[in-house]
């Protein structure tokens, strides 16, 4: 392209070189960022269908394994991670608007909550090992079904470890743009990576609205047998 | 501007309705109904993820068509994923 093409003397300085305008630039954006998703969609989802299956040939084990997830930290951090998710709204609201440091607090205070979220998965972490609920390495179930409930527990923990690891690279990436939010890299114009890491921020919300229920709930008072 | 602004008042109701949501599931967990348990744990958590895609990741102001096609495409295969695998299983002891 040459410099002296007269649609340079009004080129938006965030506008790249193989867009016409900054419209067309922020639908690829978001149409890209959703192609990325529709492919984490399917890493959960294989996860889902053998979590799917097993449950409807081992319902036994399914409800045993179930009874030994704690209800109330698997709710507190349904709650938790639902406020990060209004923040992160909240923050890629701001930076429309072209607040960059109402940007930046609410991004700070997403970061925190999905700290805390990752903070009470460690304490439950933490619980299954000293049970010896962790397949493989130490594992030991009294009861009828071993072998199917550690089967159990091997979805239970590839589904949240998997999940917890998006959480920690949500943080890695909102904590990026908070700072060069704060340094005012975004504006009402260009935000693209802020509302693209809020999706992502979004998505991954969505996967523990699913996991809370089928991990936590819905056996939680059945007896099995 | 493409951007659709939503006001902070509809950010706070969604999250309430997200949080009354969750408190929903959780109560219903306790009541014994045998398999309408799973179906209403996974009804309000699909109510849930709506609410999230819809307005929390504006889905619903979404102008761009291509978009929608990747997103409709995205959860088809997801259906055919999980409905084509549980019609093999549940139909293999019909033999």
């Amino acid at each position: 392209m040459s410099d002296s093409s007269p649609a340079l003397a009004t080129h938006n300085r965030d506008l790249q070189h193989h867009f016409t305008t900054m419209e067309q630039q922020k639908d690829a954006s978001v149409m890209g960022m959703w192609v990325f998703l529709v492919t984490e969609i399917m890493f959960f989802g294989g996860m889902f269908a053998g979590y799917m299956i097993y449950r409807y040939q081992y319902y036994d084990a399914w409800v045993e394994g179930s009874q030994h997830m704690d209800f109330w930290w698997g709710t507190i951090n349904t709650a938790v991670l639902l406020c990060s998710s209004l923040t992160m709204a909240l923050g890629v609201r701001a930076s429309q608007l072209g607040r960059r440091r109402l940007t930046a607090m609410f991004l700070l205070i997403t970061i925190l909550f999905g700290l805390g979220f990752l903070g009470i998965k460690g304490i439950e972490y933490h619980g299954h090992w000293v049970d010896q609920q962790f397949p493989g390495t130490n594992f030991h179930f009294l009861g009828p079904n071993p072998r199917q409930v550690e089967l159990f527990f091997s979805f239970y923990w590839a589904m949240t470890g998997f999940h917890a690891l998006h959480v920690l690279i949500g943080i890695c990436l909102v904590a990026y743009i908070a700072y060069h939010s704060w340094r005012g890299a975004y504006g009402p114009d260009y935000h693209n990576p802020v509302e693209n890491v809020g999706l992502y921020w979004h998505f991954v919300d969505i996967v523990w609205i699913y996991l809370y229920p089928l991990l936590y709930l819905i056996s939680h008072k059945h007896v099995s047998g | 501007m493409s951007d659709h602004i939503a006001t902070k008042k509809t950010y706070i109701v969604v999250w309430a309705s997200l949080m009354c949501l969750t408190a929903a599931t959780a109560g219903s967990s306790y009541l014994e109904l045998g398999r309408f348990n799973i179906i209403l744990a996974l009804v309000i958590a699909t109510c849930k993820a709506m609410l999230v895609a819809l307005i929390f990741m504006g889905v619903k102001y979404i102008s761009q068509k291509m978009t929608w096609v990747v997103i409709v495409a995205g959860l088809f295969w997801l259906f055919i994923l999980l409905a084509l695998s549980m019609t093999d299983y549940i139909s293999r002891s019909w033999a």
